[in-house]
């Protein structure tokens, strides 16, 4: 084994701790550029004594007693004494008395809090979503500044400079990196589960660049909805979340056709669909159901689930899928819901009962130039029989979508009105 | 990246004859083991398989089919169990694979398949 191999060994070791290191270490320091430092420094001793000694038996507990001792040494050379420094030290101090088995048995205990405090605090609603977003990313997911410019189409100094000014934001809002509790805790899990989501979303639906999806990006989002669920087992919509986005990435082969554009869920071939993520996605709402889970990933995951066990558009449970948008709508109100309930009215129940509910969103302004609204009436139309209507619809939709291919399979809809 | 894990057999693991004292602890650590899989996010899949005199091969040559009946006389190519991991690269993998206790009471092997 050259000495090269060595380090990427190591480094692969750090990569796997990195995370809940630095969770230890801004639960003490309380600063998360300081705990990315200490983290860093303690990598680089590892580099230069492991080859030597070889990779202890457990590198985690090795690191955060190096790290740490690098935070006691560097508070003692620091001159200005202030009070918190003293604070810090003595905590530092304290925990270190005694054995690397001491360390172990509290890491234990206390990592899983403490990684969870982490994810949090980057996930504060201080921070606006794309920050929230960028640090998460980079300390929790331990993504490089370049893999996450990339990820959101940006330059790698902008993200490089809101994460810096994320962390500064941090550090003025003294937060404290504990994990909340009480009243507060539901709105602070809610700006945690946006931006997993939000991740989730630039990778399934990708709002820029020339790829329409980025699987990478999904699995980022994927192992942050797993790593939180282990943390937080009585949370019923980080299993609902889990769920939506486990069922709606087992798609991701079947969403892009032979020419790179984004292929509608009532055409996907769906023996393409990973039925892998698909179980892990069921048994994810089943965990949601039973802690209670009507929130609103919760009810997107129930709908994502009719979908992921029905062998096809046709033979899907229409009625479960309308009654599940009745009860979305009242949670997260909007439009789109709207027009997708009108949908789901209309596979269950007849296309008069589509048209009556599309009838009543079709004023909305946020639908104005939306080619859904008036392809779906197209198709309720298409299918009460009234064939003119039909295709002035089909063919204002197909004026109004930006996609060359929907544009023609709308028009070909038109067609078949005559 | 996908990978499979796989944990290959040894005499001890057809045989199926461990002291089961050794068996009661490698469980326990094997079981933490996949609880730090699942924390981390990367489990997908884990299972044993039963020794290979539990299983059947079929041979395929041109239109023929051939039932052949297990055990299987290659012991260090056989599967004992697989595992179905999420990682980012094989680095991460190894890193993970190393940090495995031991799932035999001697020598064992367990590799590593990307998969396409």
């Amino acid at each position: 084994m050259t000495a090269g191999d060595t380090h990427q060994a190591i480094e692969a070791i750090f990569r796997i701790e990195r995370a809940r290191l630095i969770a230890g270490l801004a639960r003490v320091v309380r600063d998360v550029d300081r705990a990315e430092e200490l983290a860093q420094d303690a990598l680089v001793i590892a580099l230069s004594e492991w080859p030597r000694t070889g990779a202890p038996a457990n590198p985690g507990a090795w690191l955060m007693t190096t790290a740490k001792r690098r935070a006691i040494d560097a508070i003692r050379r620091d001159r200005m004494r202030e009070r918190k420094h003293e604070e810090i030290a003595r905590e530092l101090d304290g925990g270190l008395d005694g054995a690397a088995e001491v360390i172990d048995a509290a890491m234990d205990d206390d990592l899983g809090d403490e990684l969870l405090g982490l994810i949090f605090t980057a996930c504060h609603p201080v921070l606006s979503a794309d920050a929230r977003a960028a640090l998460t990313l980079r300390v929790i997911g331990g993504l490089t500044t370049d893999e996450i410019a990339r990820a959101f189409l940006s330059s790698e100094a902008t993200i490089a400079q809101r994460i810096v000014r994320a962390k500064k934001t941090i550090g003025k809002a003294a937060l404290s990196f504990e994990t909340p509790r009480g009243g507060e805790r539901a709105a602070r899990l809610a700006s945690v589960l946006e931006v997993v989501y939000l991740i989730f979303n630039e990778g399934y639906a990708a709002t820029a660049g020339d790829d329409p999806i980025r699987p990478g990006l999904c699995l980022e989002a994927q192992r942050l909805g797993r790593i939180l669920a282990g943390l937080t087992p009585e949370d019923a919509e980080v299993f609902g979340l889990l769920a939506l986005m486990e069922i709606q990435a087992s798609r991701l082969s079947a969403r892009i056709g032979p020419d790179g554009a984004l292929v509608p869920l009532s055409e996907q071939t769906r023996a393409r669909w990973d039925q892998l993520l698909i179980r892990r996605g069921l048994d994810a709402l089943a965990r949601a159901e039973a802690l209670g889970g009507d929130g609103p990933y919760a009810l997107q995951a129930a709908l994502a689930a009719c979908h992921a066990r029905a062998p096809s558009w046709a033979d899907t449970d229409w009625p479960r899928i309308a009654a599940l948008y009745d009860r979305l709508r009242a949670v997260t109100p909007s439009p789109v819901v709207d027009l997708n309930r009108a949908i789901a009215h209309s596979m269950a129940f007849g296309p008069e009962a589509g048209l009556r509910l599309v009838d009543e969103i079709a004023d909305a302004a946020a639908l104005r130039n939306y080619a859904p609204l008036p392809a779906a009436r197209g198709d309720f139309l298409f299918r009460a029989g009234r064939r003119a209507e039909a295709r002035r619809e089909f063919e204002a939709a197909a004026k109004l979508t930006r996609n060359a291919r929907e544009a023609a399979f709308l028009l070909a809809r038109a067609g078949a009105c005559d | 990246m996908r990978v499979m894990v796989l944990v290959k057999a040894t005499e001890d693991s057809e045989t199926g004859a461990m002291d089961p004292a050794w068996t009661a602890e490698m469980m326990a650590a094997m079981g933490r083991f996949n609880d730090e899989l699942r924390n981390a996010g990367i489990l997908l899949m884990a299972d044993g398989l039963t020794p290979s005199a539990q299983g059947k091969r079929i041979a395929f040559d041109g239109p023929g089919r051939t039932v052949i009946d297990g055990p299987f006389a290659e012991t260090r190519e056989l599967v004992a169990g697989f595992w179905l991991w999420d990682v980012k690269d094989m680095d991460e993998a190894v890193a993970w694979v190393k940090r495995c206790p031991n799932p035999m009471p001697g020598p064992s092997e367990i590799e590593i398949r990307p998969l396409n």
